[in-house]
């Protein structure tokens, strides 16, 4: 396509002299500004990398001051920390499972089924997404913590204790959406006929379901349910609602970072990001080899 | 096909039963979302017209009060939200545009690779990476320490942290690649041959831009304008982590109400004003950029 570009305005008659001229700093301005930006993008995390192998001088891991790889010999020496990480995971694991299972449902019944409502489902599903999510976790602050409103006037001070079940409820309920809009994805270009003609060969509706329709929703079933996971692990605003004194990774960076900025929190954000990373390098180069 | 839209006259138990699947399937999810969605929201809303305190208890008395209180004492957090939100989605899509450009038409064998550069904050946490701006723009960072000492172009009592321009940068830097990603995908579907087709008819590259490209283009800033601007206004980490009191934003000061101060009716009513605010603001943006005629 690009060539095809080139060789037609090769064949025009040339521009005028400004035309030109545009034309040549276009050609160099655009590689050297999206360098730039994809600079700005990535400064911080070299500066997380960097700087976990920083040795402060205070609690305050703010300034370059030695090398040194402590942080990385101890990467979860710091009280409190482990715990939280243990938290994180789990309120992902667990909030990944759950979201997938309902959200991949949803998505099924929207592209397989015509019934009453589904249109204005289609809209009211991404509602929870346009939704800041400080007024998400603010307005489930307001459904645990109780609530003096009547039917349930009182001396209630708390309705139900907020901890790792509410985060978990936060979780689920934030990643539907994003798992509906993943596999309805998915679904889009999905041929029926594949499974009109399981259904012809004498495989009922069970078995049609686990042979055709699953293996072929999975990519978009694992794709929504590593969104999730992602946007799981990584949630702090509606999380510093619900959480209470439950700790989760990003909540305990938060409460500690007034008072110190262990190293340690960088070596974390750093084997996150490498993980990450390895894990799409991985896929990409594994599905690069399945296409040849 | 499992769904019977035409009126059978006796349906049998299959059929019903067949009817009933695309319920069945919905059910626990939109559950779970009327329970922790809907619920909750109805709840903030009544919230937001009652009066009292955590302590003495909340009374429903349908009064404006939270909405009258929240709009005139915290005139200047909005200002602040509408005014680091706005520049910040508006420098996104100065620096996203040349970018999404870039890699969807000069890409190249590149492109997966800048893509997945653009993508790359994503895999590490966000209040890391705010954290990191921090050290970053620290006054002895490694960005203004040698602009003061070695190099000595600013004074030595420069600073950037605590100042709307500290927080503007980092909320940019934390929502770009929502603008950058709408944009690509709006940018790379665009045929190719409607630019040539323009420039064979003797538009000037330029002419071609903005009568071709950017009118094909503009659903994608419209999309990634709200992906970046929604959570940007909401936002209360930035200007926590990289401002001072005086750049508090509204959500600062809904965070505050709602886990300090127990001040659930305005912290409700402030709640309700700003995302009403964001969808009044989003339905005057897509009349203005014609989306509707555009996506059509």
């Amino acid at each position: 396509m690009a060539s095809a570009a080139t060789s037609t305005s090769r064949g025009r008659p040339e521009g005028s002299l400004g035309d030109r001229i545009g034309r040549r700093v276009g050609h160099l301005a655009l590689p050297v500004f999206t360098s730039l930006a994809i600079f700005y993008l990535l400064i911080p995390i070299i500066v997380m990398i960097v700087f976990s192998f920083n040795k402060p001088s205070g609690k305050f891991n703010y300034t370059w001051n030695e090398f040194s790889i402590d942080g990385w010999l101890h990467p979860l020496d710091w009280p409190g920390l482990p715990e939280s990480l243990l938290a994180s995971l789990g309120v992902a694991l667990l909030a990944t499972v759950i979201a997938t299972a309902l959200g991949t449902l949803i998505g099924l019944a929207l592209t397989r089924y015509a019934f009453r409502g589904r249109g204005l489902l289609n809209g009211v599903i991404f509602l929870p997404m346009a939704t800041p999510e400080l007024v998400l976790g603010a307005s489930l602050l307001t459904l645990f913590v109780a609530t003096a409103l009547p039917p349930l006037r009182g001396n209630v001070p708390t309705l139900y204790p907020t901890g790792f079940s509410t985060i978990l409820i936060a979780h689920v309920m934030f990643n539907i959406s994003y798992v509906v809009v993943t596999v309805k994805a998915r679904l889009a270009g999905f041929d029926r006929r594949l499974e009109e003609a399981a259904m012809d060969l004498g495989a009922n509706e069970w078995v049609t379901f686990w042979k055709v329709t699953f293996p072929l929703i999975l990519p978009g079933v694992v794709a929504a349910a590593l969104l999730a996971f992602a946007l799981s692990i990584d949630d702090f605003i509606i999380t510093s609602f619900v959480s209470g004194t439950q700790n989760t990774f990003p909540i305990w960076v938060y409460s500690i970072i007034r008072n110190a900025l262990p190293v340690q929190i960088n070596v974390i954000g750093s084997i996150i990001f490498l993980v990450a990373v390895g894990y799409v390098s991985l896929t990409t180069i594994r599905s690069a080899h399945a296409q040849r | 096909m499992a769904t019977v839209t035409g009126a059978a006259p006796q349906p049998g138990l299959r059929q019903l039963i067949g009817r009933a699947v695309p319920y069945l399937l919905l059910a626990p999810g939109i559950a779970w979302l009327i329970l922790f969605y809907a619920i909750p929201s109805l709840q903030m809303f009544l919230y937001s017209v009652s009066t009292g305190s955590l302590e003495e208890g909340f009374v429903l008395s349908f009064t404006p009060d939270a909405y009258v209180k929240g709009i005139t004492q915290f005139r200047t957090q909005f200002g602040n939200s509408l005014l680091y939100g706005g520049t910040a989605t508006v420098l996104t899509i100065i620096i996203g545009f040349p970018v999404a450009y870039t890699i969807a038409f000069r890409g190249g064998r590149y492109r997966n690779l800048i893509l997945f550069m653009v993508i790359a904050p994503f895999f590490t946490s966000f209040l890391i990476r705010t954290i990191s701006w921090k050290i970053l723009l620290g006054d002895e960072g490694p960005l203004l320490g040698p602009l003061k000492h070695t190099i000595g172009i600013l004074p030595g009592t420069f600073t950037l942290t605590g100042t709307p321009v500290a927080v503007v940068a980092g909320l940019t830097y934390n929502f770009l690649p929502f603008m950058i990603l709408p944009l690509y995908v709006a940018l790379e579907k665009i045929d190719v041959r409607l630019i040539e087709a323009a420039q064979d008819l003797y538009a000037t590259r330029w002419g071609a831009f903005r009568r071709v490209t950017l009118p094909l283009a503009l659903p994608g800033v419209f999309a990634g304008s709200i992906l970046v601007a929604i959570p940007a206004m909401g936002d209360f980490v930035n200007a926590e982590l990289l401002g001072s009191p005086q750049t508090r934003m509204i959500g600062n000061v809904i965070q505050n109400r709602f886990l300090i101060q127990n001040d659930y009716p305005v912290a409700a009513a402030l709640s309700f004003i700003l995302m009403f605010g964001i969808l009044a603001a989003v339905t005057i943006y897509a009349r203005f950029l014609g989306t509707e005629r555009l996506t059509g």
